[in-house]
C-alpha cells in the first residue's frame, strides 16, 4: 500500500494546552509546525473549563479555560502554525513516521521532530453494574454540559471529592442539574478549599469514607448503592447519572509504539514515557508534554509544552543555545512555582525521580 | 425527556446551531447541526448507544473523547463509528448495534 508521504519540520500531536504552547514556541523561532488533533476544534479540554483559573497572571489567572484556549489558538495562527483538525494520529512507527487518518484519508508524515501532547484519559472503578448507561467520567459529563449544552442526567451522584469531582459538581449545578451527593472513599476531601466551599454553599452533601457497592437499573442507571466504611451502613441514592472523578492516566500509546521507555509513577497517573527536564523522551527528535507526560494540570501542561517547543527548536538549529537555555530556565522557574503544596510537591518529586541525579 | 441546558449561568444561551433531523433506529429526532451524535441522543434521554455482543447488556457513552468506544454505533451503514466524535448531519441514519429484536 502506497500512502501519500509528507515531510515537515515539527509535528505536534494534540492541540490542547501543551500542544498549542509547544507549537507557538517552535513556530515563533522559525520552525514550520503542523499540529494534528482528532477533534473538530482545537483547545483540548480547555474548552470545557468554564471556571476561572487561578495561579499567576502568566497562566491566565482570572480567565476561564475556553478564553485561554481562544488566545492560544490565535497565537498559533499568528505564528503560522498549520492546525489540522479531524485528524487522528493512528500510529507512530519506530522509523519515525506518523500515520494520520484525516478528513481526506490516510497519509504519512515524516517530521524531523515530534511533540507528543496527547493528554490523559479518565480512570474508573469497577463494581457490579458499572457498565450501565448513565455512568460516565466526570470529565465526560463536563464536556457534555459545558461544550454541548446537554445534562448527563437530572439527578447526579459524583464519585470522588478531588478537584475534578468538586468542580464538575458545581458546574452541573450551574447548568441546572440536581447533584444529590459526592461520595469519596478516603476519609478526607483532597480538592481545594475554594471548590469545596462552593458546593457546600449550594447544599450538596459530601460523604467521605463512603464506597460505591453497586449500580442498579434496567436499561440505564436508576440507583447507586453506597456503603459507609465506618459504620457499615448502606445508603441508596436514586440517580440517573453517576460521574466518576477518580483520577486520570496519561494517554501516551504513541510514545510506547515509537519505542520510548515507559515508566510507572503513581503520583502522575500511572505509566508515562520517560523524559528529561527538557521534555526529551530519550529518542532522537521525540518530545512529550502535558498530561501525556504525567497528569498534572492545564497550567503545567502549558509550561511543559513551551519547554518541549524550545527544546525542539534548539535541536533543529532554529534557536541559539544561549537563548534556549535562558528561556528554559524561565519555564523551569514557573514549573517549580506551579508544583507547590502537598500535591504539587509529590508531583515534583515524581518528575524529579525521572531525571534528577 | 429533554436534557438541554438552555440558559447557562456562565455561558448564557446555549441554543447552538440550526436544527437538523437524524434517524435513530428509524425514528426521526431533532439534533443541532455540528453537535456529536452522542450528545444529540443524550439530549433526548437516549443513553444506550449499543448492546454488548455476548450478554446483550446496554452500554452508553463513557469518556466523550473517543477512547472508550462504548458509544460506537452504525452510522449510515458504517459500523463502529464513535458517536461522541462524529457530528450529526441532516438525514443521517444512526442504528444501535445489538438492539434486542434487531
Amino acid at each position: 500500500m502506497n500512502l501519500p508521504l509528507e515531510h515537515t519540520a515539527l509535528a505536534v500531536v494534540g492541540a490542547g494546552p501543551a500542544g498549542l504552547c509547544a507549537a507557538v514556541e517552535a513556530a515563533r523561532s522559525g520552525v514550520p509546525v503542523v499540529v494534528l488533533d482528532e477533534n473538530e476544534r482545537a483547545g483540548g479540554q480547555l474548552f470545557k473549563q468554564v471556571h476561572r483559573f487561578f495561579g499567576s497572571r502568566r497562566h491566565g489567572a482570572g480567565k476561564r479555560g475556553y478564553e485561554i484556549a481562544d488566545d492560544l489558538i490565535a497565537e498559533c495562527l499568528r505564528a503560522g502554525v498549520d492546525i489540522r483538525l479531524g485528524s487522528s494520529v493512528i500510529a507512530f512507527f519506530p522509523e519515525g513516521e506518523l500515520m494520520v487518518d484525516g478528513p481526506g484519508g490516510v497519509y504519512l508524515v515524516r517530521p524531523q521532530a515530534v511533540v507528543i501532547a496527547t493528554g490523559a484519559s479518565e480512570k474508573t472503578i469497577a463494581f457490579p453494574g458499572w457498565t450501565l448507561p448513565g455512568i460516565m467520567g466526570a470529565g465526560a459529563a463536563q464536556t457534555l454540559v459545558n461544550v454541548h449544552g446537554v445534562l448527563p442526567g437530572k439527578r447526579v451522584l459524583i464519585a470522588g471529592a478531588g478537584n475534578v469531582g468538586l468542580i464538575v459538581s458545581y458546574q452541573l449545578l450551574q447548568a441546572g442539574a440536581d447533584v444529590v451527593g459526592i461520595v469519596e472513599a478516603s476519609h478526607g476531601v483532597s480538592g481545594y478549599e475554594v471548590h469545596l466551599d462552593r458546593v457546600r454553599r449550594e447544599g450538596v452533601p459530601i460523604y467521605p469514607g463512603h464506597r460505591i457497592i453497586s449500580a442498579r437499573g434496567r436499561d440505564g442507571l436508576e440507583a447507586v448503592v453506597v456503603k459507609d466504611l465506618r459504620g457499615g451502613r448502606t445508603v441508596l441514592f436514586e440517580a440517573d447519572s453517576l460521574c466518576m472523578a477518580v483520577g486520570m492516566s496519561p494517554m501516551a500509546e504513541l510514545a510506547a509504539m515509537r519505542g520510548c521507555r515507559m515508566v510507572f509513577r503513581e503520583e502522575l497517573g500511572g505509566f508515562l514515557p520517560w523524559h528529561d527536564e527538557k521534555m526529551r523522551a530519550g529518542l532522537q527528535g521525540v518530545y512529550v508534554a502535558g498530561d501525556a507526560a504525567g497528569v498534572e494540570e492545564a497550567s503545567v501542561a502549558m509550561e511543559e509544552g513551551r519547554m518541549s517547543g524550545i527544546s525542539a527548536a534548539e535541536e533543529m538549529g532554529s534557536m541559539k543555545k544561549r537563548q534556549a537555555a535562558a528561556r528554559r530556565a524561565a519555564v523551569s522557574r514557573r514549573l517549580a512555582d506551579l508544583r507547590r503544596g502537598p500535591y504539587g510537591e509529590a508531583r515534583m518529586a515524581a518528575k524529579c525521580s525521572l531525571y534528577c541525579a | 425527556m429533554d436534557l438541554r441546558v438552555g440558559r447557562h449561568a456562565v455561558l448564557g444561551e446555549m441554543e447552538g446551531g440550526k436544527l437538523v433531523t437524524i434517524y435513530v433506529d428509524g425514528v426521526p429526532l431533532k439534533a443541532r447541526e455540528g453537535e456529536p451524535i452522542a450528545a444529540a441522543l443524550y439530549a433526548h434521554g437516549i443513553r444506550t448507544t449499543r448492546y454488548s455482543p455476548r450478554l446483550g447488556e446496554p452500554r452508553g457513552p463513557f469518556c466523550m473523547i473517543g477512547r472508550c468506544t462504548e458509544c460506537a454505533m452504525t452510522v449510515d451503514g458504517e459500523p463502529n463509528v464513535r458517536t461522541c466524535m462524529t457530528a450529526v448531519r441532516d438525514g443521517m441514519r444512526v442504528d444501535t448495534p445489538g438492539r434486542p429484536g434487531e
